[in-house]
Formats: C-alpha cells, sequence, structure tokens
C-alpha cells in the first residue's frame, strides 16, 4: 500500500516533467500563498534567529536589513523566475537540458542533491536537540565542528534513520502533515516570543525597542563570532534562497502559475517565515543568553522547550522533521534522475544514510548562514544563464535553447561559465576578503556576461539546425 | 460535524496563541501559557486533519 503511494506521488512528480503546464493545471493565487507561507517557516528558522543574534546583529540592522532584503527576495521571484515560469511553463530541469544539455543538467542535479542531503542533515540535527532534552543529553555548541558527546550521535542517528524510513514509505502523509503543521508552528513562534518578552524587561509595547537593542540584538558578537551588519542582513535575506528565485529552481512550481505577478505570492513566505520567524526565534534565544550567562551552547529544542515548553519542543521536531523529510526526497529524486533505473527507495535510503552521517557534524548547524549563502552561489549561475539565454541571446541575434538546437548533451560554454563564474567569486573571497554572503551579486553579473560571451564565440563555431 | 470539527481546531490555535498575550498582559502565569499551549496542540492536531486536507 504505502510502495504503491510512492509510485503514485512519483507519477505525480512527473506530471508535465517534459511538457508545458496546460492551462487546464495552472492554479490560482491561494494555492501560492499557502505553499510559501508553508515552505519559509521551518526548522531552518529556529537556526537563523539566533544565529543572527549570536553574530551580534544591532536592533535597526535586522529590522531594516530584512525588510529590505526580504524585499529584494520577492522582488526577484515576482520580476526574474516568475515571468520565465509562466512565459515557457517548463521545469528548471528541462529548461536547463535544453540550454546546457542533458550531461550537464546532470552534473546540476548531482551538485543540487548533495546540497539538500546537507541542508536536510543540518534540520535532523536541529530535531535532535529537542529529542535530547528528556535524557538530558549534552548539547553541542556555537565553536563545535564534530561531534561532542556518544547521546548526540545516538539522538541523530535516531532521527535521522526514522526520518529516512519515514520518507521511504510514507512521503504522502509527511507532506499533508507539514500542510496541517504549518499554521500551528508559525504561532507557536509568535506565542514564545511574546512569552518570555516579560522577562527580558519589555512590559509594555513602548519599552520592546529599548530591550530589543539592549537586551536581544545587542550590536555586540558572541565570543568567536563574527560581526554582522546591516548589509550582512540584506544580502542574505535577499540570497538565501538564491536558488530558488535568482536560481530559478522554482520555474519548476510557478509554472503553475496563472500570471507571472503570482511571483509576488513569495511575500507571504518571506515576511512570515523570514521576518516574524526570525525576529521570534532570536528572542528566544536572547532569553536563553540571558540566563545562561551567555553560554556558547546553541541548541534549538532547549531554546523553545524552556518558552513555549513541550509544545516548543514539539514544534522544533516537527518543523526539522517536516523541513528534512521532502529535502531528503527531492534529493534522492535527484540522484535518481542521474540513473533512473536506480529503485526510488534504494536511491532514498542511500540519501538518508548520507544525510544521518552528515547531521553527527554539529558545524551544518553552527555555520548554517554559510552553507546556505554556499548553496545559492553554487546555483545561482544557471539562473543567471536561463535569464540570459530566454532574453538577451535572441536580441543579439544567438541562438536560445542552444543545446537542443544542435542536440548537444554538453554546452561547453554554459559549462564554462557555471565553472569560471564561481571560480571568479572564490577568487574574491579569498583574495578580496569579500564574505560569502556579498557574493552572489558580482557572481551574477560575471555568469551573466560570460555566458553571452562564450554563446557569442561557441554558437559561430556550429552549423545551427534550422 | 466538519463545522465542529474547525472550530475545534481553531480553539486549539486561539490556545497556542492567547495564552502568550495573557503572560504579556501579566494576567496568568508562564506555566500556565505551556500548558495551554499543549492543549491546543492536541486540539489542532486531533481535529485539523479530519478537514484540512479535504479542503486541499
Amino acid at each position: 500500500m504505502k510502495t504503491k503511494g510512492i509510485v503514485a506521488h512519483l507519477d505525480h512528480v512527473d506530471e508535465f516533467e517534459r511538457v508545458p503546464v496546460p492551462k487546464s493545471n495552472w492554479k490560482s493565487w491561494g494555492r501560492f500563498l499557502g505553499m510559501y507561507t508553508g515552505e519559509h517557516t521551518a526548522g531552518t528558522e529556529f537556526v537563523i534567529g539566533p544565529l543572527f543574534v549570536a553574530h551580534g546583529v544591532s536592533a535597526g540592522d535586522l529590522v531594516f536589513g530584512l525588510l529590505l532584503g526580504n524585499l529584494l527576495a520577492v522582488l526577484s521571484w515576482a520580476f526574474l523566475c516568475a515571468p520565465i515560469a509562466v512565459k515557457n511553463r517548463i521545469t528548471l530541469y528541462f529548461q536547463l537540458e535544453k540550454i546546457a544539455g542533458s550531461k550537464l543538467t546532470m552534473i546540476y542535479n548531482l551538485v543540487n542533491a548533495l546540497m539538500f542531503c546537507f541542508l536536510a542533515g543540518s534540520m535532523i540535527a536541529v530535531s535532535a536537540t529537542a529529542i535530547g532534552i528528556p535524557f538530558n543529553m549534552d548539547m553541542p555548541s556555537l565553536t563545535d565542528f564534530y561531534p561532542n558527546s556518544i547521546g548526540w550521535i545516538i539522538a541523530v542517528l535516531a532521527v535521522g534513520s526514522v526520518t529516512t524510513v519515514v520518507t521511504i514509505f510514507g512521503y504522502d502523509k509527511v507532506s499533508s502533515f507539514a500542510n496541517i503543521a504549518a499554521p500551528w508552528m508559525i504561532l507557536v513562534f509568535i506565542a514564545a516570543a511574546i512569552a518570555v518578552l516579560p522577562e527580558l524587561g519589555v512590559h509594555s509595547l513602548s519599552d520592546f525597542w529599548t530591550v530589543a537593542q539592549e537586551k536581544i540584538w545587542t550590536g555586540v558578537p558572541l565570543v568567536g563570532q563574527s560581526k554582522f551588519t546591516f548589509w550582512h542582513i540584506m544580502f542574505f535575506a535577499w540570497f538565501c534562497n538564491m536558488a530558488m528565485h535568482i536560481g530559478m529552481a522554482d520555474l519548476s512550481i510557478l509554472r503553475y502559475a496563472k500570471k507571472w505577478q503570482y511571483g509576488f505570492a513569495s511575500a507571504t513566505g518571506m515576511y512570515v517565515g523570514h521576518y516574524i520567524a526570525w525576529l521570534a526565534s532570536g528572542i528566544l534565544y536572547a532569553l536563553f543568553l540571558q540566563e545562561s550567562n551567555f553560554s556558547q551552547e546553541f541548541a534549538p529544542g532547549q531554546v523553545a522547550f524552556r518558552a513555549a515548553g513541550v509544545a516548543g519542543a514539539i514544534c522544533v521536531i516537527i518543523a526539522g522533521w517536516t523541513t528534512a523529510n521532502p529535502t531528503i526526497y527531492r534529493a534522492g529524486l535527484a540522484f535518481q534522475a542521474i540513473r533512473p533505473k536506480w529503485k526510488t527507495w534504494k536511491v532514498t535510503f542511500v540519501v538518508g544514510m548520507i544525510t544521518t552521517l552528515a547531521s553527527c557534524f554539529p558545524a551544518l548547524v553552527m555555520k548554517l548562514l554559510n552553507f546556505v549563502a554556499l548553496y545559492g552561489l553554487i546555483l545561482m549561475p544557471m539562473g543567471a544563464i536561463i535569464l540570459m539565454d530566454v532574453y538577451l541571446l535572441p536580441r543579439l541575434g544567438l541562438r536560445s535553447n542552444y543545446a537542443e538546437v544542435v542536440q548537444s548533451s554538453f554546452n561547453l560554454g554554459a559549462a564554462l561559465t557555471w565553472v569560471i563564474s564561481l571560480a571568479a567569486c572564490f577568487a574574491m573571497n579569498i583574495i578580496f576578503n569579500i564574505e560569502i554572503f556579498f557574493l552572489g551579486l558580482p557572481g551574477w553579473f560575471i555568469a551573466a556576461l560570460l555566458f553571452v560571451i562564450f554563446s557569442k564565440l561557441f554558437q559561430k563555431k556550429h552549423e545551427l539546425i534550422a | 460535524m466538519q463545522l465542529l470539527l474547525k472550530y475545534i481546531s481553531f480553539t486549539g490555535l486561539i490556545l497556542t496563541i492567547v495564552p502568550s498575550i495573557l503572560v504579556f498582559l501579566n494576567i496568568i502565569e508562564i506555566e500556565s501559557h505551556k500548558q495551554l499551549m499543549i492543549l491546543g496542540t492536541i486540539l489542532w492536531f486531533c481535529t485539523s486533519p479530519l478537514w484540512i486536507n479535504k479542503k486541499v
């Protein structure tokens, strides 16, 4: 029965994989509003908000940085991703295959799948911090890279194994469970933060801003943490989902939209998940720091338990679990695209095991901000390639969908664009000390320029098939 | 029946959020808020699956 469910789900996933979505299957606004809100109120939010506090961002920088960064993210979805999505109505993978060829798309899939594994790993680790509470487990600290106790490894292995098995046998149910949990999770975030405000010294709304500046987002980083400014926050909020908007991964979702304006639906995810939830989890962490005399311990489960009791701990487990589960599933699908004959459950099992092993390393949680930025950065050049291919190449007299036109499985121009633009970003990081959060913007322009140049060079040398 | 389930579910959500406001207003203790939140959580998860996915 369960296996049939997975097969049915896979059939669903395969829907319109290689054809444009027909008009009869276009979706309304409401579906996108709900989807974006649920997708962006997840386990990661329990980590990102506290890490901003740990990095010593000031209250003003956070509030205004998030306001602007999230706005830029929404505009990126609405003006870059959505118009292409509704123009062609095909998945990112099919779009890439037409431009870059099947082999390069396969490499993209592989990289994407690995990134998904690490992201899911960090969520398993977040859930483990809540699972360990009744066992009085030693929690990892901000500077931990390797597992700090046997208890931690056991908790992570237990959560990872259960998550993997559930992904194999009950993905559909977890997916619908995530829909059910979403509105409750958002309220738990908000409620937990409101309830602890008096303990931080906020007794009326007029107290909030003073306490926010003096006790929550103080502008002073914890020992061993770098200092975050307005620009860190703005660029992080803009680029943490770079793979989805500028990187065009959400072509696969927004192709179901009736109009390109549905890209603005992402605002619900940004301003509920990436604004309210980040602020709320930061407030909870500030209380933890105050009570623990600025302990280096970093355990979202304990922080939520302190503020919201058992419901808070359950919220962390569910948030981590419902994020890890579809992520493992997506990673499995991405690996399976490389070898379609592999059994789904076997691929998911292997992916789950890789993810579980990765999650033993607390660094995945402690360095989540850097990892999320890296994830977006690595996949971003493909978004620049798609944008140039759709809009600019035809105006320059060059052919769009070049790999399809010349029936090539590997577009060397696209491959060189990807590699060189990432190498340029790496060089900017090493030589000029530009932090990873800021590399996406120059990297995008480099990728766009390189793809146009390489297209001009390589397309001239080929006899185009009419 | 569906309407009743929805009322119970929304009561669960109200029990999740409202007690925190009461803590902020110094009307109830934080421990009461935690207990009411558990009750709200139970109500939401026991009733919402019976109608929310059908809605979707």
